[in-house]
């Protein structure tokens, strides 16, 4: 017989909160009337993301093992949560928007019509959609939350998978250019089962060689037995496994082809948020695991921080399409990211699991932000993407191009932006623990990248409107609706504050930045 | 410095008195056509209020002996040793300025609603106007050099947009270029000051750099004076940096009063009285100051003999009554107090007496040739009145503000009581009699002798807009000197900032001191009468003169020695580093760029679309990730 666990309900509740929202989102889909289910699934969704969100804020400054050992709520597993549920809500938020496109929606009407039939067409302009989004993005959530505090390799595990599925399914869900969207669902979900087979296969190895999946036998097995071969085969495994999720390079192919495919609130969201869970299980396996063993891992997160770092921004140069310009600068923040996970040092206590909790928390705000204005900038085919129908935006739209501009900047990492602050906050945690040479990189890499935020900038403001003098009609900058100004006003405000007045937030990160366990 | 005490009461809403014009800056430029019709009003309610909340800080900081406020703003970065914060210092010195340039700047914004009633873009000059006042109040009530600089460059940038205020005009366009650059010379001085401090001291709020510069090297100490003396020079128009105050007179008049003569100029003086715990430390650095207050109190005497610009004059007294506070604050603890007086008593007289010449070019239909003017006195009876009584004031006239305060400066010069006081209290006597004869030149060119009118002027009255705080300006003129002298003593309210005044022992009795320089300009004002005033003006200014009248016009040619040291030398050099540019850094930078976009096209070539590549892709790095686990551990 079993006995059950024994669960701290309080330091659930983040998790009780989102999961019990998505089931209710799955009991309002089958019995609610389908012409008002919009609204409530919204609701749902928002009520299950910002109460997840109140309560991390409520539970701060726990740190306690419960659920036998499978979860671990600590400081940065909070702060984690904090930040997924408050970047979810916001994402939720741009899937709701509803006056941009005359399409009505971003998402398709009916996921079961084949894309390009005679029905589709007719559906193109209805008010419908598939409402199961929002159920799916609030599992997503759930799953996200679920994987920054597991303890458990197994739990860890099933959270990976909690959170991977719904967003193979909301990828394909585009409406317009459905092909496109399905053919990036299917290669996400390809890709994704393969890295996942690795996490897996990993977990097996290291339970071979130490006796459990648990994060601290593992670690006391580590100190106890040192490392064998086995173990370090596992480790490699579990790395590549959550290095794919983190879209750090040689393991982001997927990214870019994703991330144009997927509809743009769903590009949204995964860019802030999977990017904010991948790492926080990476700094959980590294330290609370494998920390005993840092100097094995050490080298290999060195090289591919600079790999990612190298590849994200040189590739991003020759882009044209500016959500795949993004989709290349969120692999070369993945390098910088890694850049503030070795800033945590041997013994843990560098200041870099601070630095990196904040580099994520802004750099998820002003992602959301800047797909939220790449949605307002379309034509007659849906968003207009081209690096070349953005020229002379600033013209028409000054208040829009002045939007981007601060969010690009940030991206970039110019002074009195969030995005310096958490640059300088990771560079300077990996200069303390001796890093420079990998913190130089990084610099050089920022150069780079900064070419190709400047040149959008530069064609907003100074290039001669797109269309303008061949008689054909350039793209239109469309009159958001209520949700995409809250996305677009939070977020800008957030990326601006953080430039200017950090000090709390980082004050704040630094007194989470504890992992128990 | 005394005990610094946190700040309580209303000294914590001190943030407002920068917050107040800045909030009007913001809504008159971003508001737009809407804000026409108030716009100047708000502008004006703004500066005003900040006024009022000065005097009421002010007069808290006397209930608590003068002790300095600190405020806390916030935090921008802390992170172990790197500690950027913003916050405000309310002490008797910065209280002292925040009085100056709220009250002066009330009354100008007060007589720029009548001078400015007719220009189509009044809204944008209220708006520069209450930039300039926020950005000075920062740069004085900033805890730090990081907030003073900000400050810095905030008036530099007002006082840039108001000189090319009337832009469309090229001779303003050029003066605000010059104005900028020349500044910029200067900035840098200060830059390099406050990255000095950074790197010596890793800190540059002021109590933490006056508090260790003991530890500094003496090289080093006398380095920051200089270089902050050089952003002083830029800033305060002083030599070798004068040459951009007088063409600066293109903005509009309200201007060259508030910025160009009251309060922005004098920046430079309160830097270096703010620094005074840098400059007691370096007797060489002060030296150079004494040196340049000298030199560039004559020079401006000198060429404000010659002008016939009315503003132009008007300006190179500026320069030249500023070389007098340069010259007191050299002096050191013995002068800092006597400077900071003649500042507040020149800020009274010469603002007022460049609205009187505001208003006498606005009677005579913005002429400002004096050789046009004469015989104004009947026509502009309250211009004249107080015109003339800042005249008075400025001459040192016995009883009138300058008279107590450059009094002082002299005295202060004579008790260094060795060779080099003789020789600067001679020269500060000699420019007090110059003072007295280019004054009285205009002063009769202006307002005596017969009307020499351009046809069609009929000079009128200002309107009571204009002349109300022309009068408030003249009172001030007649009464601040005895007022900071003996009724309210200046040096005991500074008393916090410079320690207990010393009683000096005078070398001269002060008594003879005044009977000198009344007596010095008694003469001025006689030579004056005796070359100007007794035979008729030409109205056109005679060609054929004596090399040292020639000399004097062209302002001892400063901006030739300018052309001639600096600018065809910066010419060549550019020329030089353009050739560079083009052969060499450009095709550098071409060739890194287009390696980069090549490598990024090659490696984009990886990017297929087939997922069966990208496993494989995943695959290899799965391998190579292994492989270099195991490397190490076997390595």
């Amino acid at each position: 017989m079993f006995d059950a666990p024994d669960l701290s309900f309080t330091a659930l509740a983040p998790l009780l909160f989102i999961f019990g929202a998505a089931c209710v989102g799955v009991l309002v889909e089958s019995f609610w009337p389908r012409d008002s289910r919009h609204p409530v699934q919204l609701a749902v969704a928002l009520v299950g993301a910002l109460g997840a969100l109140v309560s991390t804020l409520l539970l701060a400054g726990r740190g306690e093992v419960t659920a036998d050992g499978a979860l671990a709520v600590d400081g940065a597993g909070l702060f984690l949560q904090a930040t997924i549920a408050g970047l979810g809500a916001l994402a939720i938020l741009l899937f709701a928007e509803r006056a941009l496109d005359p399409a009505r929606s971003a998402f398709v009407a009916s996921v079961a019509v084949p894309a390009g039939s005679p029905r589709d067409r007719e559906l193109l302009t209805s008010p419908q959609v598939q409402t199961e989004v929002y159920p799916l993005a609030t599992f997503a959530i759930g799953g996200m939350m679920l994987f920054v505090t597991s303890n458990d390799l197994l739990v860890m595990f099933v959270a990976l998978e909690v959170l991977s599925l719904p967003l193979y399914l909301i990828s394909g869900m585009a409406r317009r250019r459905r092909l496109l969207s399905q053919e990036a669902a299917v290669k996400y979900f390809l890709l994704g089962a393969f890295a996942s087979a690795f996490f897996l296969y990993g977990l097996a190895l290291v339970y071979g060689a130490t006796g459990s999946v648990r994060l601290s036998d593992i670690r006391a097995a580590s100190l106890a037995e040192g490392t064998d071969v086995l173990m370090l085969l596992g480790l490699a495994l579990l790395i590549v496994g959550l290095l794919f999720k983190a879209s750090v390079a040689p393991f982001h192919t997927w990214t870019p082809d994703v991330y144009e495919g997927a509809p743009t609130p769903v590009t949204a969201f995964m860019a802030a948020c999977t990017k904010v869970a991948a790492f926080g299980a990476i700094l959980r396996v590294l330290y609370v695991a494998f920390g005993a063993a840092e100097w094995t891992w050490r080298p290999l997160i060195y090289g591919v921080a600079i790999v990612s770092m190298v590849v994200g921004s040189v590739l991003a140069l020759t882009q044209t399409d500016l959500k795949r310009m993004l989709a290349y600068s969120s692999i070369a923040h993945a390098g910088f990211l890694l850049t503030g996970v070795l800033g945590l040092g041997a013994d843990g206590e560098g200041s870099g699991l601070a630095a990196t909790m904040f580099y994520l928390l802004v750099y998820g705000l002003t992602t959301i932000g800047a797909f939220a204005v790449l949605t307002l900038v379309r034509d007659g085919d849906g968003e207009a993407g081209h690096l070349s129908q953005w020229a002379g935006l600033a013209a028409r739209s000054p208040l829009v191009a002045a939007v981007m501009t601060l969010f690009l900047l940030a991206l970039a990492g110019i002074p009195l932006t969030s995005g310096f602050t958490g640059k300088f906050a990771v560079f300077r945690a990996a200069v303390e623990e001796g890093a420079w040479p990998l913190v130089l990189v990084a610099v050089l890499a920022s150069a780079v990248a900064a070419f190709f935020y400047l040149r959008v900038i530069v064609l907003m403001y100074f290039s001669a409107p797109a269309g303008g003098a061949d008689g054909e009609r350039g793209p239109t900058v469309g009159v958001p609706g209520l949700p995409t100004t809250v996305v677009l006003a939070i977020t800008a405000t957030a990326t601006l504050a953080l430039g200017i007045v950090p000090g709390s937030v980082l004050d704040l990160a630094e007194q989470a930045a504890r992992f128990v366990g | 410095m005394s005990e610094t005490l946190p700040a309580d009461g209303l000294l914590g809403w001190s943030w407002l008195l920068i917050a107040l014009p800045l909030a009007g800056a913001a809504v008159l430029l971003l508001g737009g056509r809407r804000t026409d019709r108030w716009g100047h009003l708000l502008g004006t309610a703004t500066v005003a209020a900040s006024f009022v909340l000065a005097l009421l800080c002010t007069i808290q900081l006397a209930g608590q002996d003068g002790a300095p406020a600190d405020v806390e703003l916030f935090t921008f970065i802390s992170t172990g040793e790197l500690d950027v914060r913003a916050g405000l210092l309310f002490d008797p010195l910065s209280a002292v300025f925040a009085l100056l340039i709220t009250g002066v700047g009330s009354l100008i914004h007060v007589y720029s609603v009548g001078y400015m009633a007719h220009d189509p873009a009044r809204r944008r000059f209220f708006a520069y106007l209450n930039l300039f006042v926020a950005a000075m109040l920062l740069l004085v009530l900033g805890n730090s050099f990081v907030a003073l600089y900000v400050g810095w460059e905030g008036v530099g940038l007002a006082s840039y947009l108001l000189i090319a205020f009337w832009y469309t005009r090229p001779a303003a366009a050029t003066a605000a270029k010059k104005a900028f650059i020349m500044n910029r010379v200067g900035d840098v001085g200060l830059a390099l000051a406050i990255f000095v401090m950074f790197a010596q001291l890793g800190t540059t709020s002021y109590a933490g750099v006056f508090g260790a510069v003991g530890t500094l090297a003496g090289g080093t100490v006398t380095a920051l004076g200089l270089l902050l003396l050089l952003g002083a020079c830029g800033k305060s128009g002083q030599f070798p940096l004068q040459a951009w105050l007088p063409d600066a007179m293109e903005g509009p008049t309200p201007v060259s009063a508030l910025i160009h003569a009251a309060t922005m100029v004098t920046a430079g003086v309160y830097l270096i009285a703010r620094s005074a715990p840098i400059y007691d430390l370096t007797e060489t650095a002060r030296a150079v100051v004494l040196a340049i207050g000298a030199l560039t109190l004559l020079i401006g005497a000198i060429a404000g003999c010659a002008y016939d610009d009315i503003k132009k004059v008007l300006a190179y007294s500026t320069v030249s009554q500023i070389g007098y506070m340069f010259l007191a604050v050299g002096l050191g603890p013995a002068g800092y107090v006597a400077g900071l007086a003649h500042l507040l008593a020149h800020g009274f007289f010469k603002a007022g007496l460049f609205l009187g010449a505001g208003s006498v070019m606005h009677a005579m239909n913005d002429q400002v040739d004096m050789r046009r003017f004469g015989g104004l006195w009947r026509k502009l009876p309250v211009t004249f009145v107080t015109f003339g009584l800042g005249y008075l004031a400025l001459i040192g006239f016995p009883f009138l503000s300058g008279y107590f305060t450059k009094d002082a400066i002299i005295e202060a010069a004579l008790d260094r009581d060795d060779v080099w006081g003789w020789v600067l209290g001679g020269v500060a006597v000699l420019g007090a009699g110059l003072t007295a004869f280019y004054m009285t030149r205009l002063m009769l060119m202006t307002f005596f002798g017969r009307a020499r009118w351009e046809e069609g002027v009929h000079p009128h009255e200002s309107p009571s807009v204009m002349t109300a705080p022309m009068v408030v300006l003249a009172i001030g003129s007649v009464g601040a000197g005895a007022l900071l002298v003996s009724v309210f003593p200046l040096s005991g309210w500074l008393e916090p900032v410079f320690g207990e005044p010393e009683e000096a022992a005078h070398v001269v009795a002060p008594a003879v001191v005044g009977l000198v320089v009344t007596a010095v300009m008694l003469l001025g004002v006689l030579a004056a009468w005796l070359f100007v005033g007794r035979r008729e003006v030409p109205v056109t200014a005679p060609v054929r003169v004596s090399p040292v009248t020639r000399a004097a016009r062209h302002a001892l040619y400063a901006d030739a020695v300018n052309e001639s040291l600096f600018m065809r030398p910066g010419q060549w050099l550019t020329r030089a580093l353009v050739w560079v540019d083009n052969r060499g850094v450009d095709g550098a930078v071409n060739g890194l760029a287009a390696t980069f976009g090549g490598s990024s096209s090659r490696l984009g070539r990886a990017q297929t679309g087939f997922v069966r590549s990208y496993a494989l892709g995943i695959l290899g790095g799965a391998v190579l990730v292994a492989g270099a686990l195991l490397a190490v551990t076997a390595g």
